[in-house]
C-alpha cells in the first residue's frame, strides 16, 4: 500500500469538507474494498476520510412502510434487523449472504452502492425496490444513481448518506455465488410494488453492471409467480463473459435465478 | 504518522505507526502479538480475525488509525489464569487443525459465532458462518465438530449461570 493519510470524521459536514480539501482524497466507509485495492497498489489515495464514526449517517428506522438505512450501517446489522426482516426481508436476505461475517461486521451499504462493483449485491437490491439515495446534496433515484460499472451519479466528493426504500408488497433475492470468491455470478432481485408493478434488477451479469429486465418485470407485473418466466428469454449480448461463465450460462442463470428469487418472495 | 491507542486483550496500549499500517501489522509489530497471522492478504482467508469492539473482523483489512479508541481481543487474550477458553480446549479435544496457521482465526471466528448463535447452532449455520476462514489441511470435518462442541459446552453454562 502507498502512504496515505487518515482523517477520522465527526460529522457529515466535516467529512465533505475533508474530503474536497485534496484532489485525492476518498471517503473509506467499512474499506472492505478500498483496503484490498489500495494493498495491491491499484488504488492510491492520498487522503482517507473514515465515515464509520458519524452518527447521523448509521442506524436503520422503519415507520409504515418508509425504511430508511444510513449509508455507514454495516450489512451485518441489516441482516439482523428485525424490522428489515419484516418490511423487507429480500434485503435482509441479500444483507446475509454478502461476503462472510467478518465482512459484513464492516462492510457498509453506503460504500457498496458508492463502489458499485458489477457483482456487488446491494445495487441489484437497490434498484429492484426502486430506492432513493439521498447524498449530501439531494436524492437520486437508483436507476439515475447506477450509471454503469464502477460509476455512480456522484460527483466529486459528493457523500452518499442514507438510503430510503418504500416497503414493497413482496420481494426476494437470488444469487448465484462464484465458488471461490462467493461474489454473485449472477443475481437476481425481484420486488413487487405496492402498485402492482414488478421491478427485478440483475447484478453479476452485465457487462456494464447493475440492469433492470423489462420483460421479466412485465411478465411477472400480470402474473407474480416463478413459471410466468418460462416464456422469456434473456438475451446474451451485453452480459459478461470469463472464465467463470460464458454469456449464455449467465443468461440461463438469470432466468433461473429470477425464478428462485420470485418463490423465495411468495 | 499516526498516534493510535487501543485496549488489547483488557490492557491499554499506544504506539506510534504510519497512517497506512493495517492492523495486523499494529498488532504483530509495535505490540509483539504475532498470535494473529497473516494468511492470504487479500482478505479472504481469515487468519488475521481479531475482535474490534466486540465483532469478528480481518485486521488486514482495517487501519490500525481504523481501530484507534477500540476495544480488541486477540488469541492471547481468551483464556485466562491457564485455563484454554473453551472453544481452544474443544479443537484441542476435536483436533480441529493440522498445521495450525488458520487456527487463531477459526477459533476467533468460532467465539464470535457462538457468542452471536449460542445455543442454536447446527452444522449448516458453522459451516456457513465459516465462510471467511480457510483452512488448506483439515477439510473443515473437525474445526466443524469442535466448534459444535464448544457451542454446547457453552450453552450449556450459559444455561446453568441463568438458573
Amino acid at each position: 500500500m502507498y502512504a496515505t493519510n487518515y482523517h477520522r470524521a465527526s460529522s457529515v459536514e466535516d467529512a465533505v469538507k475533508l474530503a474536497t480539501a485534496n484532489d485525492e482524497a476518498k471517503y473509506i466507509s467499512g474499506g472492505q474494498t478500498l483496503l484490498p485495492t489500495m494493498k495491491q497498489r491499484l488504488a492510491a489515495p492520498s487522503d482517507l476520510v473514515d465515515l464509520r464514526h458519524i452518527a447521523s449517517m448509521k442506524g436503520i428506522s422503519v415507520s409504515g412502510g418508509s425504511i430508511r438505512i444510513g449509508a455507514a450501517t454495516p450489512h451485518a446489522d441489516v441482516a439482523n434487523s428485525s424490522e428489515i426482516a419484516a418490511a423487507c426481508p429480500g434485503l435482509a436476505h441479500l444483507a446475509a449472504h454478502i461476503g462472510d461475517p467478518h465482512v459484513r461486521h464492516m462492510g457498509t451499504i453506503g460504500g457498496s452502492i458508492a463502489n458499485n462493483d458489477p457483482a456487488a449485491d446491494y445495487p441489484a437490491g437497490l434498484m429492484a425496490l426502486n430506492a432513493t439515495i439521498v447524498t449530501n446534496k439531494r436524492s437520486i433515484s437508483a436507476d439515475d444513481f447506477f450509471t454503469g460499472m464502477f460509476d455512480t451519479a456522484l460527483d466529486d466528493g459528493e457523500l452518499v448518506v442514507a438510503v430510503e426504500i418504500t416497503a414493497p408488497s413482496k420481494c426476494g433475492y437470488a444469487k448465484f455465488p462464484n465458488p471461490a470468491s462467493r461474489y454473485a455470478m449472477t443475481g437476481v432481485f425481484v420486488a413487487k410494488h405496492g402498485d402492482g408493478s414488478v421491478r427485478v434488477a440483475v447484478t453479476g451479469a452485465g457487462s456494464d453492471g447493475v440492469f433492470r429486465h423489462e420483460g421479466m418485470e412485465q411478465a411477472l407485473a400480470s402474473n407474480f409467480s416463478a413459471s410466468a418466466l418460462d416464456g422469456v428469454t434473456v438475451d446474451d449480448a451485453d452480459l459478461m463473459s470469463d472464465i467463470h461463465a460464458s454469456s449464455a450460462y449467465r443468461a440461463n442463470l438469470v432466468k433461473v435465478m429470477a425464478k428462485r428469487a420470485v418463490s423465495a418472495a411468495g | 504518522m499516526a498516534n493510535v491507542s487501543m485496549t488489547v486483550n483488557g490492557r491499554s496500549v499506544s504506539g506510534q505507526c504510519e497512517d497506512r499500517t493495517l492492523l495486523v501489522q499494529f498488532i504483530r509489530e509495535n505490540l509483539g502479538l504475532t498470535g494473529t497471522h497473516v494468511g492470504c492478504d487479500t482478505s479472504q482467508c481469515g487468519a488475521c480475525v481479531v475482535h474490534v469492539d466486540g465483532k469478528a473482523v480481518k485486521s488486514c483489512t482495517m487501519l490500525a488509525a481504523q481501530a484507534d479508541g477500540s476495544e480488541v481481543v486477540t488469541i492471547e487474550g481468551l483464556s485466562s489464569g491457564g485455563e484454554l477458553h473453551p472453544v481452544q480446549a474443544a479443537f484441542r479435544e476435536h483436533h480441529g487443525l493440522q498445521c495450525g496457521f488458520c487456527t487463531p482465526g477459526m477459533i476467533m471466528s468460532a467465539v464470535d459465532m457462538i457468542e452471536r448463535h449460542g445455543g442454536q447452532l447446527d452444522e449448516k449455520t458453522v459451516r456457513a458462518e465459516l465462510e471467511g476462514n480457510i483452512c488448506r489441511c483439515t477439510g473443515y470435518h473437525n474445526i466443524v465438530k469442535a466448534v459444535l462442541d464448544a457451542a454446547s459446552k457453552m450453552g450449556d453454562g450459559a444455561k446453568v449461570a441463568a438458573e
